[in-house]
């Protein structure tokens, strides 16, 4: 770090090894987020909403989920500001857990740089940033890497879908939507070393199918995470006790 | 543009920054306690396993457990390569194909 480092300084980032290896190890989910790019797009369009509003929500938001919701009521007539914002927040509280979890890597960097990793935080980022974090310790430059790919990926593909989704059948039919649970696996599995993470991973698993079934939107993620995680920690503490 | 439309963009742009933002922010702060490390060390098991099984168990929004589950079936086997391999790309052609396949047989 010295003095004259631009305040945003994403060159310096890039010219990191890292910062290539976290943009190549983004490549499948990269590959898994096109056809909902492609698809947000064309819903916007379906919605009623304009080419720039779309795009725009894309760039601004950069949430997935909460944008096919947002979208879907919008179409369905649903316009209170109240209604569509809180909903938004429902659906995003997930990311509390993993801004939590993420904090401690991030503090070296400055105040700025955390608020746009923060503001770039995805499913899809966190999971593949915390499985290097896993492997090999947690770089910065890796980090901006998965992140700025996803953020990049994201507003191109709605753009397309925004230009040329009208011609592209059903974009989400070629098994592309596929990529992305295919992707957690690989990251899943390697955790799996211990009797806790075993158990984490299957209370984890058994509440969000419950979930996914009696709760709205995503709240079966924010109940499967808390409820696995008490758990474990219940576990690490009971261990931690006996030794 | 339309202006209730950019304020709804806005809003929600807003909220979902608060949510990335303010646990690492507040983080910052204090540092990270012990005891709260204890129970942020299975976040990721948990949040990867629950970003995948309902993916393949309700991949309509109701519990599927048939054959005619193609997203199942497909997981199944990429749980098996991706345990052997440990390689996405081994995993996710596998994968597709057998979800491709499944589209092109039913």
């Amino acid at each position: 770090m010295n003095g004259n480092q631009r305040p945003l300084a994403l060159g310096y980032i890039g010219e990191k090894p890292e910062f290539w290896q976290g943009v190549v190890s983004s490549g499948p989910i990269l590959l898994g987020v096109i056809p909902f790019g492609i698809t947000c797009g064309v819903l916007g369009l379906t919605a009623g909403l304009t080419s720039l509003e779309t795009i725009m929500m894309s760039l601004l938001v950069f949430a997935g989920a909460s944008q096919f919701i947002a979208i879907t009521m919008l179409g369905a007539g649903i316009t209170g500001w109240g209604l569509l914002v809180f909903t938004t927040l429902l659906v995003n509280l997930r990311h509390l857990l993993m801004g939590a979890s993420l904090a401690e890597y991030m503090v070296k960097q400055s105040i700025f740089r955390q608020a746009l990793l923060s503001f770039l935080l995805t499913d899809e980022a966190y999971a593949v940033t915390i499985s290097r974090i896993y492997q090999n310790g947690y770089s910065a430059a890796f980090h901006w890497g998965t992140s700025i790919s996803l953020y990049i990926t994201w507003g191109l593909s709605t753009i397309a879908g925004v230009l040329v989704g009208n011609y592209i059948p059903d974009p989400l039919a070629w098994g592309l939507d596929f990529a992305m649970p295919a992707t957690f696996l690989v990251l899943l599995l390697p955790r799996l070393t211990d009797r806790i993470s075993v158990v984490v991973c299957a209370v984890a698993g058994l509440i969000a199918v419950a979930g996914a079934v009696y709760l709205p939107g995503k709240w079966y993620m924010i109940v499967a995470c808390l409820g696995a995680v008490l758990v474990g920690g219940m576990m690490e503490g009971a261990k931690a006790h006996a030794k | 543009m339309r202006n209730e439309i950019l304020v709804i963009i806005i809003g929600m742009a807003l909220v979902t920054f608060v949510t990335r933002f303010s646990c690492v922010a507040l983080l910052r702060q204090t540092g990270m306690p012990a005891w709260l490390e204890r129970w942020l060390t299975h976040i990721p098991t948990a949040i990867l396993t629950a970003l995948i099984i309902p993916a393949l168990v309700l991949p309509r929004g109701q519990i599927d457990l048939s054959l005619d589950n193609h997203y199942l079936i497909a997981g199944l086997l990429a749980t098996l390569v991706a345990y052997r391999s440990r390689n996405i790309i081994a995993t996710l052609m596998l994968g597709m194909g057998t979800i491709l396949s499944l589209r092109l047989l039913g």
